[in-house]
């Protein structure tokens, strides 16, 4: 049973309330962790500009899987060099995809301090990375992705897919 | 040695014989048909059931290479794929390096060729020295030492008052002339039929115009002088028109095709496929259409391989650097035969256009199996296909568009002379 | 006959001419080349997608623009390039084009970017590498005789989409020498394939190829009617030595018919846009009054061929 996106995204806030720098910039990694990002800048309080970056130029796995069909375009609207930084993403799985984050923000500067905000961390790093704030821990089968959606309405979804056709490609976890 | 050709379908398109047979070879010659001659005694009986035998094949253009160009192919290789096409007799260009403008080159050929033993080569003089289009040569010097006829090749003769004084001069002692009508200016540094697809690729165009341009000029000549002219390579449908208009006016001009014309088009450049670089260029297909009702209907009077042995240095670099041509000894038969297939013209009549009428073009008594005849002779089975494949050609030229292609008939046994020079 | 550069699959791994691309394939180059745009404007112009592939500027005429706009793509993906300029080196010791692909594939090349003078010369390269296996060795055609320009008609593309947004409502003009550009079949088949409705070329007899109008163009003579109410005006550029002989008489008289000037552009729509490959001569096939204004967008032309490079790059080596 997958808890409620909802809830976890303010058990999240909660979590990083009071812990996050007044002025820490706040970056989503498309998709999932873009939309976290937009409703975490509110609900935490502070002055907390939102950018957006599309991690598909940095990832591991470019030379197995190729480019994806959709790359999304990284804003950055701000000045990143000696900048806290709370990097958002919907699932920490691997590592691979925090990893691909951080390398492409020290092309746009050398910042002063990266966090790690997830809602959900599953589990199975293959890298020493971990979340600074993360409002689940979840065991899910390896063999499935976990995947948040967004309604019409701007519901956040958790939901699980699968089989996942391999652990980087299969959703948004890697 | 006496050989007895039984059980055949013996075809002679210039006597009109198209029946079940038996054909007695003695001496080299033809010495019955039908009936054995008294005190027969046949040293050996090739069984032609289910096969055809015909005159052996004569073709009025295939490169030998030599001399000059041995690197792409040697008299051995390229007379070996002649008898392997059923191709008895056969005429050889004048553009080889240095071109055959002097009878010691004439004749050292035609002796390099004798001594093989397999098909009668017939030499092409050229009609001016060097093929520059500026002397002429000593035609009766070379009409000694072997040529049967004198041509520019596909070197350009672009001075018509030369053009005008070497037919008066041909036509003096009654030397054959024959022209590629292609005029040099419109189409320079072409390599492709000007329509879609060289607008697409991108090819330096020739228009049809180049042929319909040469031949225009060369009817005015003919008609002025009353030269008779053959001419090469027809490519277009105006170019067949006009030819179809002027013998009707009575001028005497005769044509031919290459056997690659009947069946390809510029379409089949695909890609820039270089083996389809071929010179004239291919056409569309309502060029390529008028061409086989041409040949059908007897305004084209022959088809002719224009074998033209290209290696893969040739043919591997970017289509406007390749060479034309291809290899075709071995697929006039078959890509005859083709035609014939498809647009539903008789055997013996497609035959002609591959014997009796080359023969005529040569001046040659030859294309037919007269009682009496030289025994050159093609046995070929009409139903067997065969894959164009570099292995199964014996000519040094790999290159044709056909590779990878099914053609239908297959030869079992060339004779020349009266001795079998090929068996399969 | 199957697309020499699409693999059994339908994916891209060589990018040989825009002529027989799906339009889904064109569409995924210039989305995927949207999020390259703004990799210039970093601090560290990088990305780390082709790091430690070797790209080979293949190049047997020169031009050191292309060359140029390959390289820095090339560079802000992370490859390493190798500039050969082969016009006055192999070729004159005898050894062939292919001859010269095997031996820079033996040195383990990852991909070529391919400029010849010669018509369909990176389908022969392409055809090669096919044929002996080497499929994970990708032919980029950087420009090939008359034929090709795919990078460019792509950019085009790009810039089109970019102001224009959607092509299915222009009605697009390309003026000049048709005859001769790679550019302009490029942009025909490009236009064509994304469904634009009127695309018009527009020249002298002497300059336009015979069959023009079979690969859906309007073949206009007359400049006025040609770019009239047009979205899009794309001046080709006139090489030198066509400027007198027998296709023009002279650069003053093109000028005269053809140039691009203020006046002449008043036909087409008001918020048309004027583009040219480059380099320009100014005052033969556009006047500066143009080439200058705020209707050109000649400048963002270069710096989206640079976006448009990285994507195709960056796809072919994906795949």
């Amino acid at each position: 049973m997958l808890p409620d996106a909802e809830q976890t995204l303010n058990l999240l806030a909660d979590r990083m309330r009071g812990a996050v720098a007044f002025d820490a910039l706040f970056v989503g990694i498309h998709s999932g962790g873009a939309w976290l990002a937009d409703r975490l800048a509110k609900l935490i309080p502070g002055d907390h500009p939102v950018g957006y970056i599309d991690v598909s130029f940095y990832r591991d796995d470019f030379r197995r899987t190729g480019l994806k069909p959709e790359v999304k375009r990284t804003e950055l609207p701000f000045e990143v060099e000696g900048a806290t930084i709370v990097l958002v993403d919907d699932v920490l799985n691997t590592g691979r995809s925090a990893r691909a984050a951080i390398n492409e923000l020290f092309d746009y500067g050398r910042p002063g301090r990266i966090e790690l905000a997830v809602l959900v961390d599953r589990g199975g790093r293959e890298l020493p990375i971990e979340a600074t704030y993360s409002g689940a821990r979840l065991a899910v089968a390896r063999d499935l992705s976990l995947v948040l959606s967004r309604g019409a309405d701007g519901t956040l979804v958790l939901a699980t897919e699968g089989p996942a056709r391999d652990d980087m490609a299969g959703g948004s976890d890697a | 040695m006496k050989i007895e050709i039984r059980n055949g379908r013996f075809i002679d398109p210039k006597h009109g014989i198209d029946r079940v047979t038996t054909l007695y070879i003695a001496a080299g010659k033809v010495a019955a048909i039908g009936a054995a001659p008294a005190l027969w005694n046949a040293n050996r009986t090739i069984d032609a059931s289910g096969l055809v035998v015909c005159p052996g094949l004569i073709d009025i253009s295939a490169r030998l290479r030599e001399p000059g160009f041995e690197y792409k192919a040697t008299l051995e290789s390229e007379m070996a794929a002649a008898v392997a096409g059923g191709v008895t007799s056969l005429a050889c260009p004048p553009d080889t390096d240095p071109p055959l403008d002097e009878p010691g080159l004439v004749q050292m050929l035609k002796h390099r060729a004798r001594s093989l033993n397999q098909a009668h080569v017939y030499p092409i003089g050229a009609l001016t020295v060097g093929l520059k289009g500026e002397a002429l040569t000593e035609m009766g010097e070379l009409t000694d030492a072997g040529c049967v006829a004198f041509s520019q090749a596909e070197a350009p003769l672009v001075d018509t008052q030369v053009l005008y004084r070497a037919l008066q001069y041909a036509a003096t002692f009654g030397y054959r002339v024959w022209l590629r009508p292609q005029d040099p200016y419109i189409g320079r540094g072409g390599v492709a039929h000007d329509g879609e697809v060289a607008t697409r690729l991108g090819l330096t165009a020739i228009p049809p115009s180049a042929e319909t341009i040469a031949l225009a000029m060369i009817f005015t000549l003919v008609r002025e002088t009353g030269v008779p002219v053959h001419l090469c390579r027809l490519s277009t449908a105006e170019g067949v028109a006009m030819i179809r208009a002027a013998r009707k006016d009575g001028l005497p001009v005769t044509c031919d095709v290459a056997v690659h014309h009947l069946h390809l088009c510029d379409v089949d450049i695909g890609w820039f496929d270089t083996q389809c670089h071929l010179v004239p260029p291919l056409r569309s297909t309502r060029d390529r259409a008028a061409l086989r009702a041409g040949l059908a209907d007897g305004t084209v009077d022959l088809v002719c391989s224009d074998h033209t042995p290209v290696d893969d240095d040739g043919k591997q670099v970017p289509f406007g650097e390749s060479e034309p041509g291809a290899t075709g000894l071995e697929l006039l038969l078959p890509l005859t035969l083709k035609w014939a297939a498809e647009d539903a013209v008789a055997l013996p009549a497609a035959l002609a256009r591959i014997t009796s009428a080359p023969a005529a073009m040569l001046g040659l008594d030859a294309g037919h199996l007269a009682v009496g005849q030289s025994a050159d002779v093609c046995i070929f089975d009409p139903n067997a296909h065969w894959l164009v494949e570099p292995r199964a050609l014996k000519s040094q030229g790999k290159n044709t568009p056909f590779l990878g292609l099914e053609v239908p008939g297959r030869v079992r046994c060339t004779l020349v002379g009266g001795q079998v020079v090929y068996e399969a | 006959m199957r697309n020499p550069q699409l693999d059994a699959h339908g994916e891209l791994t060589h990018l040989l001419t825009l002529e027989g691309l799906p339009a889904d394939v064109i569409v995924r180059i210039l989305d995927t080349a949207v999020p390259f745009t703004s990799i210039a404007e970093r601090d560290v112009k990088k990305v780390p997608l082709l790091r430690g592939k070797a790209v080979f500027n293949l190049f047997f005429e020169n031009s050191t623009r292309t060359r140029t706009t390959f390289e820095i793509a090339a560079k802000r993906l992370s490859a390493d390039v190798i500039n050969l300029n082969i016009g006055a080196s192999s070729t004159t010791k005898g050894e062939t084009l292919l001859d010269t692909v095997d031996n820079l594939c033996a040195m383990n090349a990852d991909m070529f970017v391919v400029r010849h003078a010669q018509s369909g010369a990176p389908h022969l390269i392409a055809a090669h590498l096919n044929r002996t296996g080497r499929t994970h060795v990708h032919v980029v055609n950087a420009g090939d005789g008359r034929h090709a320009h795919p990078t460019q008609g792509l950019l085009d593309l790009f810039t089109i989409r970019h102001y224009k947004r959607d092509f299915r409502n222009l009605t697009v003009a390309i003026v000049g020498d048709v005859l001769h550009s790679r550019v302009a079949r490029s942009l025909i088949h490009g236009l064509t394939t994304l469904g634009t409705p009127e695309v018009r070329a527009v020249g002298p007899q002497t300059l336009l190829p015979t069959a023009l109008s079979a690969l859906g163009v309007r073949v206009c003579n007359d400049m006025r009617e040609g770019i009239k109410d047009c979205d899009v005006v794309v001046m080709l550029r006139l090489q030198n030595e066509r400027m007198h002989g027998a296709l023009l008489p002279s650069a003053g008289e093109f000028f005269k018919h053809y140039g691009l000037t203020p006046e002449k552009l008043a036909y087409a729509k008001p918020d048309a846009i004027v583009m040219h490959p480059g380099p320009m001569n100014r005052g033969v096939e556009i006047d500066s009054a143009v080439a200058d204004s705020d209707r050109a967008v000649i400048l963002p032309q270069v710096t989206f061929g640079i976006a448009v490079r990285m994507a195709v790059l960056s796809m072919l080596a994906g795949n």
